[in-house]
C-alpha cells in the first residue's frame, strides 16, 4: 500500500466515522425525546415526518440560524475557545474505537477502526480527561455566578469520578494484560457470552463501578448538578446561545456514545457476538464484514436506552451525597476489585 | 517526518512557555502551561515512550493544571501588576542566569553514558517499561510510593484546623 494510496483510504475512513458519529448524536437526542416520553406517558416529537423522525435536522437548522448573542461581560477569547475544546475532545476519543473485524479493508487496511493503538484505552482516558477543561473555562469565563457555579460542581465531580473510572477499568486491563482496545475484545471473544469481561470474567462489580462514574463523567441524571435547572439556570453553559450552545450540547451527546462504545468493548466483547464460536462465521465477505458492525451498534443502543432509561427514573442526587458516594464508596471498592482480579489471576 | 514534528511541537513548547511568562493574567498563563505539558507529551512519543506520553497527559494536562485553573478561579485573582524590577535584579541576575545556564550544560554534556533518547521509529511497550519498574527499579519505585503517601499525610494534617478530631469535621462536613 503506497503512502498515497494509505493517505486517501484514512481520511475517507475519518470523514465517514465522523459523519456517522454526528448523525448517531442527532438521533440520540431524538431516542432520548422519545423514550423519555414514552417514560412520562406522552409521545415526544411526532410532527417533523414520520414518528418525528425529521426532528433532528430542524432542531440542528434552528440553532444555526438562532443569533449568536454575545453577553458584554464575557471574557472573549476563552469564551469562544470553551465549546471548541469541549467539543472536540467529545468526536476525538471515537478515533481508537474499533467497531469491526479487522483485516477485512483492502490489503490487509484495517477499514473498521480509525487508529489501532497500543495504549488506545488510555487515550480515550485522557481525552476525557482534557475534556474538563471545556466546562470548567465555559464558567468561568461567562462571567455569570450561575455559570461559575455550575463549572465549579462539574470540575470537582469530574475530578473526583475519573478516579474511580479509571480504577474500574484496571481489573479488565490485568486480564487482557493490554491496554489495546482490540486485545481486550480479542481475549473475550472465544465463547461468546461465557467469556465477555462482566460475565465470564466477574467484572461485573467494575462494570458497576465504570457505568456509574460515567454517568457523572458524562454529567448525566442522576449526576447532573452542573446543570441543575432548578438552583442554576443551565449551569455552564447559560451564557451560550446558537451553535456555542449547540457544541455542547452535541459533546454530551458524543460522550454518552464514547463512554457507550467502550463499555461495549471492555466489558461486553465489543464486536463479536454473544454466540462466540457456536455459530460457523459466514462465508460471504459482505455478510463477515456487516454482522460485527450489527452487533456493536446493538450494544452500544442497549447502553444509550439505559441512560435515558436511568434519566427518567432517578431523582439528582444531592452534592454531598455526590462526593460521600464518589470517594467513600466507589473508590474503595474499585480497589477492592483490584486487589481481588489480582489474586484470582495469580494463583488460579 | 518524526524532525518535522520535532520542530512544530518543540515551537509550541517554546511559544506557551514564552507566552506564560508574558500573560499578565493567571488563567491566560495557566493555559499557556498545558499546551506546554502537551507539547511535551508529544515529544516523548516521538522519542518512543507512549506510556510516558500519555501518563504526561492524563496527569500533568489533566489532573494537575484542572487544579491549577480551579484556584485561579476561585480566587479570581485578577490581572498582576508590572513593575520594572530592582536594578540588582537586572545587573546580577541575568549573568547569574546566563552563568548558572553555562554549568549545568557542562556538566550534561560532560557527563556521558547517562542514556541515549533519539527520534526513531522505535516504541517502548507498556510491558517492556513495567518490566524495568516493577523488576529492576523496585525498590525506589516503593520508596518514592511511600514518600509521596507521607506527604500527602502531611498535607492532610497541616490543612486540618488546630486542635479539630474527625468527628468535628464530619459536622462541618454536613
Amino acid at each position: 500500500m503506497t503512502l498515497l494510496d494509505f493517505f486517501l483510504w484514512s481520511l475517507l475512513k475519518v470523514v465517514v466515522i465522523t459523519v456517522v458519529l454526528l448523525m448517531a448524536v442527532a438521533y440520540t437526542v431524538l431516542l432520548e425525546r422519545k423514550l423519555v416520553g414514552r417514560i412520562q406517558n406522552r409521545w415526544g416529537p411526532h410532527r417533523v415526518g414520520p414518528f418525528g423522525a425529521l426532528q433532528p435536522l430542524v432542531d440542528g437548522a434552528k440553532l444555526f440560524f438562532k443569533e449568536d448573542l454575545f453577553p458584554t461581560a464575557v471574557y472573549r477569547p476563552i469564551y469562544l475557545l470553551a465549546p471548541i475544546i469541549s467539543f472536540g475532545c467529545a468526536i476525538v476519543s471515537i478515533a481508537v474505537v474499533p467497531f469491526g473485524e479487522p483485516g477485512i479493508g483492502p490489503k490487509g487496511f484495517d477499514i473498521f477502526e480509525i487508529s489501532n493503538i497500543n495504549i488506545g484505552l488510555l487515550v480515550i482516558l485522557g481525552v476525557t480527561s482534557i475534556g474538563v477543561y471545556g466546562i470548567a473555562l465555559a464558567g468561568w469565563s461567562s462571567n455569570n455566578k450561575y455559570s461559575l457555579l455550575g463549572s465549579m460542581r462539574s470540575s470537582a465531580q469530574l475530578i473526583s469520578y475519573e478516579l474511580a473510572l479509571g480504577l474500574s477499568l484496571v481489573g479488565v486491563v490485568l486480564r487482557a494484560g493490554s491496554f489495546n482496545l482490540r486485545l481486550i475484545v480479542e481475549q473475550q471473544a472465544q465463547k461468546g457470552i461465557a467469556t465477555w469481561n462482566v460475565f465470564g470474567g466477574f467484572q461485573f462489580v467494575a462494570f458497576f463501578i465504570y457505568i456509574t462514574a460515567a454517568f457523572a463523567e458524562t454529567n448525566r441524571s442522576p449526576f447532573d448538578l452542573p446543570e441543575a435547572e432548578s438552583e442554576l439556570t443551565a449551569g455552564y453553559h447559560t451564557e451560550y446561545s446558537s451553535m456555542k450552545f449547540a457544541m455542547f450540547f452535541m459533546a454530551e451527546y458524543a460522550n454518552m456514545i464514547t463512554v457507550g462504545c467502550v463499555a461495549t468493548l471492555l466489558f461486553f466483547g465489543g464486536w463479536t457476538s454473544p454466540f462466540g464460536n457456536l455459530i460457523e462465521p459466514p462465508q460471504n465477505i459482505f455478510v463477515h464484514a456487516l454482522v460485527p458492525i450489527f452487533w456493536f451498534v446493538l450494544k452500544v443502543f442497549c447502553f444509550l436506552c439505559l441512560y435515558v432509561w436511568v434519566r427518567g427514573t432517578l431523582p439528582r442526587f444531592r452534592y454531598d451525597q455526590l462526593m460521600n458516594f464518589g470517594w467513600r464508596y466507589l473508590m474503595p471498592i474499585a480497589i477492592l476489585n483490584i486487589i481481588g482480579t489480582s489474586l484470582w489471576l495469580a494463583y488460579r | 517526518m518524526h524532525l518535522i514534528l520535532f520542530f512544530v511541537f518543540a515551537g509550541f513548547c517554546l511559544a506557551g512557555a514564552v507566552n506564560l511568562l508574558l500573560q499578565s493574567h493567571p488563567i491566560n498563563s495557566a493555559l499557556s502551561l498545558i499546551v506546554v505539558m502537551t507539547s511535551l507529551a508529544v515529544l516523548y512519543l516521538l522519542l518512543g515512550a507512549e506510556f510516558l506520553a500519555i501518563a504526561q497527559i492524563i496527569v500533568y494536562s489533566g489532573a494537575i493544571m484542572v487544579l491549577f485553573t480551579l484556584v485561579v478561579m476561585l480566587l479570581n485573582a485578577g490581572r498582576e501588576e508590572r513593575t520594572l524590577g530592582s536594578r540588582v535584579a537586572r545587573i546580577v541576575g541575568f549573568p547569574a542566569v546566563v552563568a548558572m545556564l553555562a554549568v549545568l550544560a557542562t556538566v550534561i554534556l560532560r557527563a556521558q553514558g547517562l542514556g541515549v533518547a533519539a527520534l526513531n521509529q522505535g516504541i517502548t511497550s507498556t510491558q517492556d517499561l513495567s518490566r524495568v519498574l516493577f523488576h529492576e527499579l523496585l525498590l525506589p519505585f516503593e520508596v518514592t510510593s511511600v514518600l509521596i503517601l507521607i506527604a500527602i499525610l502531611g498535607a492532610v494534617a497541616l490543612a486540618r484546623a488546630e486542635g479539630a478530631t474527625p468527628g468535628d469535621i464530619e459536622r462541618t462536613a454536613k
